[in-house]
């Protein structure tokens, strides 16, 4: 079955894709794949059969009923996130719950969210920083924790740098990533300053049991091999008024998310009171994520 | 009705040329189909299990592949600008050089095109490029503008060198003005490619190594080193195994010129050493990953100290015009200088871009032997190219094969 499956995988790859599938050389659901639009251009009529089609394959594949939103940005609504550093114990729990939720790949395992360990008496230092720390108990002696994601900045060079526009900022600030339509050039791994970006280099393994049924087509459907994925601030929930995954799972409230147009919303609050920054602010990438120590 | 019937005949006539030569020549066929063999199974490999049969990861996202793309766009930009000096000093052979060098544009041009297709995570989904049916984000992505560029320019080499070829086949003579009018056209060319795909670099704010603005001139000045080098190789190979000749006083023009841009070469290096260390900023840890090596990471420095020696070897070598004139030594300098600034410009400019990655993880990246056969198998399907083009063009520039050649043979067999 595998073998099968690879060999019409390795035919589709080839430059002539579009006559094999002409001549019937690809099942339907490749060849429906391979002529597909961005999602920015697939008209209303043509989202519903799609939708179905994609709803069906993952109902095979993990044995689930799924909902894929494609709602789209509320107006008068644009997201962003601040984190207390003075809070974060490094306990990793946000890391994981991001998995969870997001149809992350568990082998080759990967992560959104990464935490760096750092020293407290050098601050914040990415050239001495240890993702990998592995302490009995958390935290450690004389160290802090700084998680990083995507910073959805408003001047973001990963959408610049796309050939094919495969990425783009949303109305509500989210930067989302259209997996059909990426072809995996990775330009925007190496133009984003903050390691946001993540690519396939496998076949992703997401075991049923791991498979979050609730998603957005922008957001946490399984990817397939080959392409980028990052963070969309859960785009699945927020949209939906629920708070990330992250948030949900930060024992410490270190994390808060919400509206930065909603005046009397908690985040704002921290914005106008609290001694806020971002990461290297000096390459004026103006991120909707805000650091703080409160 | 009559041209597309001399066409047919040269094309045809082209294939049975490329399908006759002596044991070198079939020796040299079974080395290079055997490693496009290789490097198409290879290929296969990484398509069924994906991009993990390279060493790339998140933290070094571009590396071996990209690496000879970079490098080669710059044998294409140096291999047309040869022209200029033939031009200039008048060099009797300048049909030649404007055929030969460009044909080494379209080879180079190709293969980079297949360093991309073999780095990209979806090459069926190449057609996403392509206005219309696609996206061609431009004005803002700067890949984008790499693939007009690169296009551009192999389609403007394909067809100097096609007209040029096809009427002296037809023994018309082709209009001076119109091929050079595309010869000029294709020399802002060449130098827009190299820039642009400095500016993929350059522009990316989350690489300081990167991130500068010599960036585009260093590319300019090292690949008018290595270009040349190449040219100047195979020039001398074909003077020796076909009737190609080209002036002694053109190679030592070449070679003199080449002393320059190395001595400029080393200078912008130098500036960008000194900007590093001297400043001393957290960016100078590319560097120092580079030539130090960082907390025990060292895998890539003894190579870019073996590309700075090369490079400055044979500058002090060129210096002296007696020894640049000497021929043994003027082609050791082209093999040394053309090692140095592989090196240094796809290795040594690719990998220390990314290590440490922005987060501050040191990666080590030491391409994987998937990699490194797929690699050799685009540049042996290179070499192939280059080496049926010179096998059609040599006879074609010397009146030997023209559209009344079989009538000819069958006058000189009667």
């Amino acid at each position: 079955m595998s073998l099968a499956v690879n060999r019409r995988e390795f035919l589709c790859s080839l430059a002539g894709c579009a006559a094999v599938a002409a001549v019937g050389g690809c099942s339907d659901i490749t060849h429906s794949d391979f002529f597909r639009k961005r999602f920015r251009e697939i008209e209303p009529g043509e989202m519903v059969d799609i939708i179905a089609d994609l709803e069906a394959r993952q109902k095979e594949k993990y044995g689930k009923d799924v909902t894929i939103s494609t709602k789209g940005a509320q107006p008068g609504v644009e997201f962003g996130y601040a984190l207390d550093v003075s809070r974060c114990v490094g306990c990793r729990k946000c890391e994981y719950a991001c998995a969870d939720e997001n149809n992350q790949s568990r082998d080759p395992e990967l992560h959104w969210i990464r935490v760096l360990e750092m020293e407290q008496k050098t601050g914040i230092d990415f050239h001495n920083a240890d993702p990998y720390y592995e302490p009995e108990t958390v935290p450690e002696e004389g160290m802090f924790y700084l998680p990083v994601a995507c910073q959805q900045c408003r001047n973001a060079p990963c959408v610049k740098s796309c050939p094919v526009g495969a990425t783009w900022q949303e109305d509500d600030g989210i930067v989302v990533v259209d997996q059909d339509w990426c072809i995996g050039c990775r330009c925007c791994v190496a133009a984003c300053p903050y390691g946001a970006r993540h690519f396939n280099w496998t076949e992703p393994e997401l075991p049923a049991e791991h498979h979050n049924p609730d998603q957005h087509y922008l957001g946490n459907r399984p990817r397939p091999k080959g392409v980028v994925e990052k963070c969309t601030f859960c785009i699945h929930k927020v949209r939906e008024g629920e708070y990330p995954a992250c948030m949900e799972a930060c024992p410490v409230g270190a994390r808060t998310f919400g509206n930065l147009l909603d005046a009397d919303g908690e985040l704002r609050y921290i914005l106008e009171n609290k001694k806020v920054f971002v990461l290297k602010g000096e390459l004026n990438t103006r991120p909707r994520f805000y650091y703080y120590y409160g | 009705m009559q041209t597309a019937r001399l066409f047919g005949t040269w094309i045809s006539g082209s294939l049975r040329i490329i399908c006759r030569g002596g044991a070198l020549y079939w020796a040299w066929m079974a080395l290079l189909l055997a490693l496009i063999g290789v490097g198409g199974v290879s290929y296969y490999f990484q398509l069924r299990d994906g991009l993990v049969t390279t060493s790339m990861r998140d933290q070094v996202s571009w590396g071996f592949y990209i690496g000879n793309f970079t490098f080669l766009v710059g044998v294409a930009a140096a291999a047309v600008t040869l022209v200029v000096p033939a031009y200039i000093y008048g060099w009797k052979p300048i049909k030649e050089i404007v055929v030969y060098g460009e044909m080494m544009a379209v080879t180079a041009i190709t293969c980079c095109a297949l360093f991309v297709l073999v780095d990209i995570g979806h090459p069926e989904r190449f057609w996403h490029l392509i206005p219309g049916p696609g996206i061609l984000n431009v004005p803002s992505s700067m890949l984008g503008w790499d693939v007009i560029a690169l296009n551009g320019y192999l389609i403007l080499n394909f067809v100097i060198v096609t007209y040029l070829l096809f009427n002296l086949f037809r023994k018309k003579q082709p209009n001076k003005k119109i091929y050079m009018t595309l010869v000029w056209l294709s020399i802002p060319a060449a130098i827009a490619i190299h820039t642009v795909t400095a500016f993929l670099y350059s522009g990316l704010i989350a690489r300081p190594f990167w991130n500068s603005a010599i960036l585009a001139p260093r590319f300019i000045v090292s690949a008018f080193c290595s270009g040349p080098a190449l040219m100047l190789v195979i020039m001398q190979l074909m003077q020796k195994f076909s009737t190609f000749t080209i002036r002694r006083e053109a190679i030592h023009k070449i070679a003199e010129l080449m002393t320059y841009f190395m001595g400029f070469n080393l200078f912008l290096l130098l500036a960008e050493v000194f900007k590093e260390y001297y400043s001393d900023t957290e960016h100078v840890v590319h560097m120092r990953y580079m030539f130090n090596g960082v907390h025990g990471h060292d895998a890539i420095v003894p190579f870019m100290w073996v590309a700075v020696a090369c490079s400055a070897f044979t500058f002090l070598m060129f210096i002296s015009r007696k020894r640049r004139e000497n021929l043994v030594l003027l082609n050791l300098g082209c093999a040394l200088v053309f090692l140095g600034v592989y090196l240094e410009k796809s290795m040594g400019m690719v990998i220390p871009g990314m290590t440490p990655d922005t987060l501050g993880e040191i990666f080590e990246y030491v391409p994987s032997w998937n990699e490194i056969r797929v690699s050799l198998g685009i540049l042996a399907l290179g070499a192939l190219l280059y080496t049926w083009m010179v096998k059609i063009a040599t006879p074609i520039l010397h009146g030997e094969f023209h559209f009344e050649s079989g009538k000819d043979r069958e006058k000189a067999a009667s």
